[in-house]
């Protein structure tokens, strides 16, 4: 009994230092800590896309969207607040903690929006939702690129630049925990209901209009949060980064990982993210002349979207199916999976 | 109940306890797979340290596995495999860089090779090559050769910013070259001031651009500039004595060039006899061009994209605006005969640079360049060629290669010839030289006089 409290926080407490020493590690590399940084955040946006896509079996196509709000949301914040230091706190800490609450008020806000969103347009089946949802990350994106006081098509400017790995990838972490946690609870077990067969799981009593709507909300939220982080390490945020392209390269990384696998879609968010990246290293380096290097960094695109149709053409259900890393390891209280 | 039993049975049979081990294999597989990949570097150094580091990344993922956190597994393998590679770009970066401080210099270049504004980056990509093969041709700079490690960004800010810190970081340019879109360049400036890097833009026009930092620069005038140059124009050689003005109320370009243009008209003697706006997008411009009609201007001053502009020229006529129209570079598009058509013909527009300018510079440019590519230069390539040898020039005078040096040297380029005009950079870091003015005639654009900035 006196064990089990520590169950909760556990995972967080085992993480935390491991990447507060990774942090410290890697404070002169910056081309890293760039890389892990999208990375990071790629990560946040697949494993949230996949509690509504994967988990509920919903297909929204605007996650980026919910990133835009988030991002512009948390931008706007900092930027507002850039010159405001908390009076019992030291800078550093202040910055550190308003650059928290701006990630929490861009994930709210996103939040927000997926809970408009969602609440009519869940009521509906099948490819009404995509096309909601399709239709809702356009007109965000219109809506930020008229927007004087959003910078417009130029983007917003000046944000302070307060983002560290720490903050990116613990917020990974976090969603992943959240995502984790979601599946193996009552409500993880509706959502999945759901997925299998909506008319089964409504006879059998599942709310679901309200059930895919909080799942909506919890995605939304953390896309909002993704968004945020990447506000905070990106110098520029520009209404282009957030289209519908975008929206659907999460799409792949989910698809690519095996639709609800939570594992997949982390890991294909990686790879995917790494791999125009680890392409751009390998070609360059492997011409001698800079001419042809020039000439074989255009080839990373091509390449990158092969590597994706031969990767569906031999695994369809994606890398890990519905599989997870963490099945693996059959849980020591059979108790704690029971709701 | 059954139908949830049902359910449960469906979910357990989804995930059978044993079929877990494939992915596992599969994941570190990859994982490692990636990591061997960014060791295939020529050099010896790397081979070496392959096996350490495919370990780092097994051990990696296996303490996850002991310590029973499922989902850290994931996360710190991810991190882990991240972390690897790092040393490994590094040696090869080291590799690389071994050759190149005997006699090579580095630049970096971020451009648009790919995605929607490709065609701007491929043409800077192409003057920028060319002005570095004329100047190793001459003997490079510094007893050195130069060489131009060109990163593709896409086209979108947050690549741009990824691309910088790369060639910064890792590749160590002495002096960055990009990028053509404002908004792109903006990602990249404060990554250059901050690691001190002297950023040379090409063509981005936006004023903000080189107010990030004192290690920014650019080979361009910056927007407004536009505005003053079609004022004197119409004064002095059009001799206009009144001017309309529609202006595109949803583009800071325009505004600052309307602001400009009405100033300077006023102060040369010249009257601005009316002022509309429209919005980007909008089809119908009557309402607009009836109220300019009725003041009769010599001249209408339309600041803005060739999209807008050919319908406003089209509407102008049916409605029998006679005053001759005026534009800036925004209009400069093989969109603009067709959405003009015979309407647009007899304007004239300000630009960087013509494609047919008759000075010897501009010519010799033009035929090296066709020699090379099979083309005519456009604006884009003539300023990515003057932003590289701005570049050489200014390398060649440093103290040394550091970024405050090269830095300052930079900053003191004065009458450099180039192949778009003379430039001279002022204490804003903008260069200050001439623009041209075209007269759009029957799908093409007539070289018609160039206009000096005020000393």
């Amino acid at each position: 009994m006196s064990r089990e409290w520590i169950k909760g926080p556990l995972p967080v407490l085992v993480v935390l230092p491991i990447l507060s020493v990774l942090t410290y590690a890697t404070t002169d590399m910056p081309f890293f800590i760039y890389l892990a940084s999208i990375t990071g955040v790629n990560v946040i946006l697949a494993v949230s896309l996949n509690i509504v896509n994967g988990i509920t079996g919903q297909f929204s196509i605007g996650h980026a969207g919910f990133m835009a709000v988030g991002a512009y949301a948390a931008g706007y914040f900092s930027r507002a607040l850039a010159g405001v230091q908390l009076v019992f706190l030291p800078e550093v800490v202040s910055d550190q903690v308003i650059f928290l609450v701006a990630v929490v008020f861009g994930g709210m806000l996103a939040a927000l929006f997926g809970f408009l969103v969602g609440l009519p347009s869940l009521r509906l089946r099948g490819d009404y939702l995509a096309i909601v949802t399709l239709g809702f990350g356009e007109i965000i994106r219109v809506f930020l690129q008229n927007t004087e006081a959003l910078g417009r098509a130029l983007g917003l400017r000046g944000i302070p630049q307060r983002s560290s790995l720490l903050a990116v990838w613990m917020a990974a972490f976090l969603t992943i925990l959240v995502a984790r946690r979601i599946v193996s609870s009552s409500h993880g077990r509706s959502l999945l209901a759901i997925r299998e067969d909506e008319v089964a799981a409504e006879a059998m009593g599942v709310d679901t209009t309200g059930y895919k709507v909080r799942a909506f909300v919890v995605s939304s939220f953390f896309a909002g949060v993704a968004g945020a982080l990447f506000a905070h390490f990106v110098p520029i945020i520009n209404p282009s980064s957030f289209t519908f392209v975008k929206s659907m390269e999460i799409v792949v990384m989910i698809v690519a990982g095996g639709l609800g696998s939570t594992t997949g879609a982390v890991l294909t968010a990686i790879i995917l993210t790494l791999l125009p990246e680890q392409l751009r290293t390998v070609l360059t380096s492997g011409a001698e002349g800079t001419d042809l290097a020039q000439r074989v960094d255009q080839l990373r695109m091509p390449i990158y979207g092969a590597t994706l149709v031969a990767l569906m053409l031999l695994r369809p259900q994606g890398l890990f199916g519905t599989r997870e890393l963490w099945d693996l390891w059959p849980r020591s209280q059979p108790k704690a999976s029971d709701p | 109940m059954s139908a949830l039993r049902l359910i449960s049975d469906s979910l357990k049979s989804n995930r059978p306890k044993g079929a877990g081990s494939r992915p596992l294999v599969l994941c570190l597989g990859l994982g490692m797979a990636l990591v061997v990949a960014c060791q295939k570097k020529p050099g010896e150094g790397a081979s070496e340290a392959s096996p350490e580091r495919a370990e780092v990344s097994k051990t990696g993922a296996g303490q996850a596995v002991h310590s029973g956190q499922a989902a850290t597994a994931g996360a710190g393998a991810g991190a882990e495999a991240a972390a690897a590679e790092k040393p490994a770009s590094d040696s090869a970066a080291a590799a690389l860089g071994a050759p190149e401080g005997g006699d090579v210099i580095l630049l970096g270049e971020v451009g648009s090779l790919t995605g929607a504004q490709a065609t701007f980056g491929i043409s800077t990509r192409n003057g920028i090559e060319l002005a570095i093969r004329d100047i190793n041709e001459k003997g490079g700079v510094r007893g050195k050769k130069l060489a131009v490690r060109v990163y593709d960004n896409q086209g979108k800010p947050e690549e741009s910013a990824n691309a910088m810190t790369r060639l910064i970081a890792q590749d160590k340019v002495v002096l960055i070259l990009g990028e053509v879109a404002s908004t792109n360049s903006l990602a990249m400036a404060p990554k250059a001031q901050a690691s001190q890097v002297p950023m040379i833009s090409p063509s981005s026009t936006n004023p903000k651009v080189t107010e990030v930092g004192d290690y920014i620069f650019r080979v361009c005038f910056i927007d407004p500039f536009q505005g003053f140059v079609m004022a004197k124009f119409a004064r002095d050689h059009l001799k206009a004595t009144s001017a309309a003005i529609l202006k595109d109320q949803k583009s800071d370009y325009s505004i600052g060039l309307t602001e400009v243009f009405t100033e300077q008209f006023t102060k040369l003697g010249g009257k601005v006899v009316s002022t509309e706006a429209y919005a980007q997008g909008d089809t119908d411009f009557r309402a607009q061009l009836t109220a300019i009609r009725r003041t009769k201007p010599d001249v209408l001053y339309i600041p803005g994209y060739y999209t807008d502009v050919g319908l406003i020229a089209r509407q102008a006529k049916q409605l029998g605006v006679k005053s001759v129209l005026l534009g800036s570079d925004g209009w400069e598009s093989a969109k603009l005969f067709e959405l003009g058509g015979t309407a647009i013909e007899g304007s004239y527009l300000s630009n960087h640079y013509a494609m047919n300018d008759p000075s010897p510079a501009a010519k010799a440019f033009r035929e090296k360049y066709k020699a090379a590519y099979g083309a005519t230069p456009d604006s884009l390539a003539a300023l990515g060629y003057d932003a590289a040898m701005v570049a050489a020039d200014a390398l060649a005078r440093a103290k040394d290669l550091s970024g405050p040096s090269v830095r300052d040297a930079i900053a003191a380029t004065k009458d450099f010839p180039g192949v778009a005009g003379r430039i001279s950079l002022n204490d804003k870091r903008n260069a200050v030289k001439p623009a041209v003015v075209l007269k759009v005639g029957n799908g093409t654009l007539e070289y018609v006089t160039t206009i000096q900035p005020d000393a």
